[in-house]
């Protein structure tokens, strides 16, 4: 079985081609999916890349929520379809509801695109299966506005259900407890702001971006 | 039905730190301005509604605030209707 995944394009998303090509070379069927489609042809795995949805007016995300596709992504994610957001597609999941909190301008106001670590927080996840303990991942971020923030009951409530994914090792963001990507309760949807898209190649730098990708087919896969 | 001018402030919630508006205030005391504290940067956005009367222009433009203008997880709002 191939397992079949979409990757929405928005308009202003920049982050598809890449994310299409590393699955791809992971074995995965991959289709681009325009933000005006309703319907996710039967896709296993549905992945929000980076980019600047809808130019990013009024605030991250705020638009592309609205998107005519992201119902069809809101039921696949509520019947527990497994559905990744990276970056900008963080910022969308926040904003639709399949994620609680929000995304903030970067403490220092910089927009920042460098290496950095995140330590593998929850082994547990579908996203995370191939990790390893106590792994760090070395991986790129590329934002402006990745500081994660949300209240005090909804912190301890990711804390309390092993939701907090992904921690930096040094915070760059001002990200509230060094929090870099989460899933929601259930834990088929994955919210980060580093791009593992990009680090699926050591000439490129890092391979580590495949520790999540893979993991995510894999768990497709187990799910088939 | 009457035309109705709404403006709304969208800003930064109580106790939610604005990188922006710490910015600006380290930045006043270089152009020589003292006593200014407590800077906040936020949105105006202004719009126009048609609807029965001032009550149901507010009450229409804080749900599009509510849903749309302001993010509730760190953004509050205000809205002031003006007849046209």
């Amino acid at each position: 079985m191939t397992v079949r995944a979409a990757v929405v394009v928005f308009p202003g998303t920049n982050c598809e081609r890449d994310c299409a090509l590393v699955l791809e070379r992971l074995g995965a069927g991959v289709e681009l999916l325009w933000h005006t489609e309703s319907d996710l042809h039967g896709a296993d795995i549905v992945v929000l890349p980076g980019g600047f949805a809808h130019g990013d007016y009024l605030r991250t995300g705020a638009i592309a929520r609205f998107s005519p596709v992201m119902d069809a992504v809101t039921t696949h994610a509520r019947s527990g379809g497994l559905v990744i957001g990276i970056c900008n597609g963080f910022q969308v999941l926040c904003e639709a509801g399949l994620l609680p909190g929000a995304l903030r301008k970067n403490r220092g106001l910089s927009f920042l695109c460098r290496w950095i670590e995140v330590r593998v927080c929850n082994y547990g996840t579908p996203f995370t299966g191939r990790a390893e303990q106590g792994q760090t991942l070395r991986l790129p971020i590329n934002h402006f506005e990745g500081g994660y923030y949300c209240d005090d009951s909804t912190l301890a409530e990711l804390q309390e259900n092993g939701q907090v994914t992904l921690r930096y090792e040094d915070n760059p963001n001002g990200s509230l407890e060094d929090i870099a990507g989460i899933t929601n309760a259930a834990g088929n949807v994955l919210g980060l702001m580093p791009h593992p898209e990009r680090a699926c190649e050591a000439l490129l730098g890092s391979e580590d971006g495949v520790v999540l990708l893979a993991s995510m087919i894999d768990s497709a896969l187990q799910a088939a | 039905m009457s035309r109705y001018l709404a403006k709304v402030d969208v800003m930064p919630k109580d106790g939610i730190s604005d990188p922006q508006g710490q910015t600006i205030e380290r930045a006043l005391p270089a152009l020589g301005l003292q006593g200014i504290s407590s800077v906040r940067v936020g949105k105006s956005i202004s719009l126009q509604i048609d609807a029965a009367d001032e009550g149901d222009a507010r009450r229409r433009v804080s749900e599009v605030c509510s849903r749309l203008l302001a993010n509730p997880v760190i953004e509050s709002f205000h809205v002031v209707v003006l007849p046209l």
